[in-house]
């Protein structure tokens, strides 16, 4: 005890000091961490209060009938947002109606019948094509893909259909290439990417044997994807088809520039102008006037977030809901 | 383990042979078409993003020019280029990117190192995954709420808070993802030395996620160079060249949406010179996110 | 490679059994790899054949090119004959999913189809053939029965497969083959992943699927050859060394280096 006091006090201090700090900074350090991450859920509670306060005014004078009111009058102070809301859903349908068929289509593709070495490129081209800006989208639909629509699809059935009762009023209006149809393959072609490899992603993670199993039956590759892969898989399958609506719901400028930006329900033409919720948005916040016609345009953004807020914890609630059917496996 | 001595070896047969060999001549079929209806759409895809490549590499690489880079965006109908346009988008992601990724990488690490389970990592984690699907238009109305109300102003700094929200859960999942592969070895070798965990994350776990973790903030960064929606209504647009950013600035998108809305051709021509521009950089940073993920 | 055409032909010559499958000169080759080095065999009807040696020496390779499961993997190929009832398998012109479906395969895991039990097996009859759901019911009892699942999971029919045990769900795989009436069956290290228990049901199970099919299975498994093969092939680096009748085999085997491995000097 005597022949070596100070030397262990020494380092006994020591050793506690530097503890001391290294605890402390540990401590700071995952407050840090901690603070950042609670800050997402500062921003979803913030973008939610703050949508509702923006919107209270309308929210309060129009209740719930304004998803069924159908006029939207800023000089009057007049709004309903039933327009918007049916050109958001009946874009984000047509899109759905075609990305999900085709996106599977490439799936197959790219893991079952590419050749090796056509594989990576075609994946990448794939990629890089969720990669692409929105508003390249856009602006291609408007100058480049609308005209051509419109000459080469909608006049052949305008002349074809003219006078069928209810097909007919589906592809009426001015051949210019705007309206519901045209944003919806846009859409749709935005979105082909993002489920596309989410798909192939999925596929590809599927057991060798469990596939083999099934050829070794006797099944042809058709077969197999889709009655081994597609069901082993169709938790990753579903989420990526969540994904692209989730997308295409909120989708501004492919939308913006193409649907034509009026407020009409008049007419059921696939090719006649007329508006989404982000088209709305994006045309007339900055220029709206304090007041009933902003609070009436933060609402609209409200429903638009509530809405892929419901398809989110849907695919998730699914998503679960499979998992355990499925047991231990997925 | 019984097995019927007298079981039948052979089970009732249904079908003869000729509707045997029918019924299979149907399945080739049914399969040769499918797997045909798969490479249709598989042109069919890269057959829109050759179309869409192609247009714009065409259309915009006519309005290349120095003027470009050097002058700001004209009246109607006048010669000039997309100087201010360009120098303010830059401004606003650098600043955006600057903001985003130390509170991204942070909460990264949170759900990686410190929460991997448990109640927060579990909301954390389905919040980070609402807002990256979220519109990113709701984004503006949030900043706009926040930002412009209470300054009374558009402002380039609104843009870029917009943007760097972006930002935040593209690194925050890289982020988590690049850390959570890193094997536990590496940590428990970093740990038995003594070293405490603020410095066992920063110095061994983030150090060898770090190829991943730039890719992600190179990823983000190509996301929000063509983001519009969330710059409508927080940095507005600028005719004039400002560095000034308390007030509307002058961003690329924005000035693509109302030129090519425009019915004036200088400016559409324009338009598609920025939409090449943009397209060349978001592909260029893919490009190079990818390289850098691959040489890990 | 002398020995093993001397060995082969022996027990052509002995006349018992007739023969169900016959290997001549098969080469595989995975990229530049050449695996299998001119296999010649000839594969006894109603017996079980065992294809033993130690890892990497084409065991596996060579019962996969038997329904020419290889040909999923662009870069491998084979050549040779594999005849069955006379025909080249591998240049065969009927399809390919037809000659699958003659010849049976079970894999080293389990590898149940994310479906009911009963749809486990009615998945490949009905890829085949049209049968009312009565038949249907009655060919997927027979077959349960056949592997000896039926009286465990006669009551849970439709539940999922992936709910049985590892042996269940390997049993489920073997009455899944069983169901579209295969000639051979074919085992790929089924009971690497299983316990002791479950392993003891499949040997007794494989024993008594030889009465109506010819059985080859692949094992790393000495005893498991031993206990429960009537043939033995030996292979080493893609050659075969030695075929013969198990018990002789491994009791006298002619040639040395299978009783090295045999005897556990190596491998």
């Amino acid at each position: 005890m005597t022949d070596r006091p100070s030397l262990s006090s020494a380092s006994g201090r020591e050793r506690r000091v530097s503890l001391f700090s290294n605890a402390f900074s540990d401590q700071i350090f995952g407050v840090a961490t901690r603070g950042a991450a609670l800050l997402t859920l500062a921003l979803l509670l913030g973008i939610i209060l703050s949508l509702v306060i923006g919107a209270w005014p309308a929210i309060d004078r129009y209740g719930l009938g304004f998803l069924t009111h159908n006029v939207w009058d800023p000089v009057q102070e007049n709004f309903g947002g039933m327009v918007m809301i049916y050109g958001t859903l009946a874009t984000s349908g047509i899109a759905l109606l075609i990305a999900v068929p085709v996106s599977f289509g490439i799936a197959l593709f790219l893991t079952e019948l590419s050749p090796a070495w056509l594989k990576r490129p075609l994946g990448t081209v794939i990629e890089l094509l969720a990669a692409v800006p929105s508003i390249v989208y856009g602006m291609w639909g408007l100058m480049v893909f609308g005209p051509v629509l419109a000459r080469y699809v909608q006049q052949p059935l305008q002349s074809w259909l003219g006078d069928a009762p209810i097909f007919g009023a589906l592809v009426s209006g001015l051949p210019v290439g705007i309206g519901i149809l045209p944003a919806g393959i846009i859409l749709s072609i935005m979105i082909i990417p993002f489920i596309a490899s989410v798909m192939r992603d999925v596929f590809e993670v599927t057991p060798p044997l469990l596939k083999e199993s099934a050829y070794g039956l006797g099944a042809t590759t058709w077969e197999v994807i889709w009655k081994i892969v597609l069901p082993y898989t169709r938790v990753g399958v579903l989420g990526g088809i969540m994904l692209g609506l989730g997308r295409a719901l909120g989708e501004t400028m492919a939308v913006t520039f193409v649907i034509g930006n009026t407020n009409q329900l008049r007419s059921p033409s696939l090719f006649e102008a007329a508006n989404s919720i982000t088209s709305t948005l994006a045309n007339e916040f900055a220029e709206a006037a304090p007041g009933m016609h902003q609070a009436a345009l933060i609402y609209l953004g409200l429903i638009l977030f509530l809405i892929t807020f419901v398809v989110l914890v849907f695919s998730r609630l699914l998503l679960l809901r499979l998992q355990k059917n499925e047991g231990a496996r997925v | 383990m019984k097995i019927q001595s007298n079981f039948p070896a052979n089970p009732k047969v249904s079908m003869n042979r000729e509707a045997r060999a029918a019924f299979f001549v149907r399945r080739k079929w049914i399969n040769r078409a499918a797997l045909t209806l798969s490479l249709i759409a598989m042109i069919f895809g890269v057959f829109w993003l050759m179309w869409i490549l192609w247009e714009t590499l065409w259309l915009g690489f006519g309005g290349m020019n120095l003027a470009l880079f050097t002058e700001n965006t004209p009246p109607p109908n006048d010669a000039g280029g997309l100087a201010n346009a360009l120098f303010g988008s830059f401004l606003m992601v650098a600043l955006a990117t600057f903001i985003g990724t130390p509170i991204g990488v942070l909460s990264g690490i949170c759900l990686a190192e410190y929460h991997p389970r448990g109640p927060l990592a579990v909301t954390v984690r389905f919040i980070n995954d609402l807002l990256l699907s979220a519109p990113s238009i709701i984004i503006g109305l949030f900043v706009y709420a926040i930002v412009v109300i209470h300054f009374r102003k558009f402002s380039g700094w609104a843009g870029a808070v917009a943007l760097s929200l972006i930002v935040i859960p593209v690194v925050i999942r890289t982020t988590e993802n690049m850390l959570a592969l890193i094997p536990s070895s590496l940590r428990e070798a970093a740990y038995a030395l003594g070293a405490p965990k603020w410095k066992v994350i920063i110095h061994v776990t983030l150090n060898a996620a770090r190829a991943g973790v730039v890719t992600g903030i190179l990823l983000a960064v190509a996301r929000i160079s063509g983001e519009t929606a969330p710059l409508l209504f927080t940095a507005l647009n600028n005719q004039f060249w400002t560095n000034n950013l308390s007030g509307p600035t002058a961003n690329l998108p924005v000035t693509i949406f109302q030129f090519a809305m425009s019915p004036y051709e200088n400016w559409r021509q324009l338009a598609w010179a920025g939409v090449f521009l943009i397209t060349l950089a978001v592909l260029g940073l893919n490009i190079l996110a990818r390289l850098l993920s691959r040489r890990k | 490679m002398t020995i093993m055409t001397t060995i082969t032909t022996n027990t052509q010559t002995n006349g018992l059994p007739p023969v169900k499958m016959s290997v001549r000169d098969l080469n595989f080759y995975y990229g530049k790899f050449h695996a299998l080095k001119n296999i010649h065999l000839d594969i006894p009807a109603n017996r079980v054949t065992a294809f033993i040696g130690p890892s990497g020496c084409g065991k596996s390779t060579l019962l996969r090119t038997f329904n020419r499961m290889y040909e999923l993997y662009p870069d491998q190929r084979a050549e040779g004959e594999i005849l069955v009832d006379g025909e080249n398998l591998l240049t065969s012109k009927q399809d390919v999913a037809l000659i699958r479906a003659r010849i049976g395969m079970v894999f080293q895991k389990p590898t149940p189809f994310p479906m009911s039990i009963f749809d486990n097996i009615a998945f490949g009859v009905k890829l085949f053939e049209k049968l009312s759901l009565i038949d249907l019911e009655e060919r997927v009892e027979w077959a349960l029965k056949k592997a000896a699942l039926w009286e465990e999971v006669k009551d849970k029919l439709h539940q999922s497969g992936a709910s049985l045990s590892g042996g269940q769900q390997q049993r489920l795989c073997i009455a899944r083959g069983i169901a579209i009436r295969p000639e051979l069956m074919l085992f790929d290290e089924p009971c690497s992943a299983l316990d002791p228990i479950s392993t003891a049901r499949i040997e007794e199970l494989i024993a008594e699927l030889k009465k109506d099919y010819t059985v080859v299975i692949v094992t790393h498994n000495m005893q498991q050859a031993a206990r429960c093969s009537d043939y033995t092939a030996y292979m080493y680096l893609g050659d075969l060394v030695e075929f013969g009748e198990t018990e002789q085999m491994f009791l006298k085997p002619s040639c040395p280096a299978t009783e090295d491995y045999i005897t556990g000097r190596f491998g």
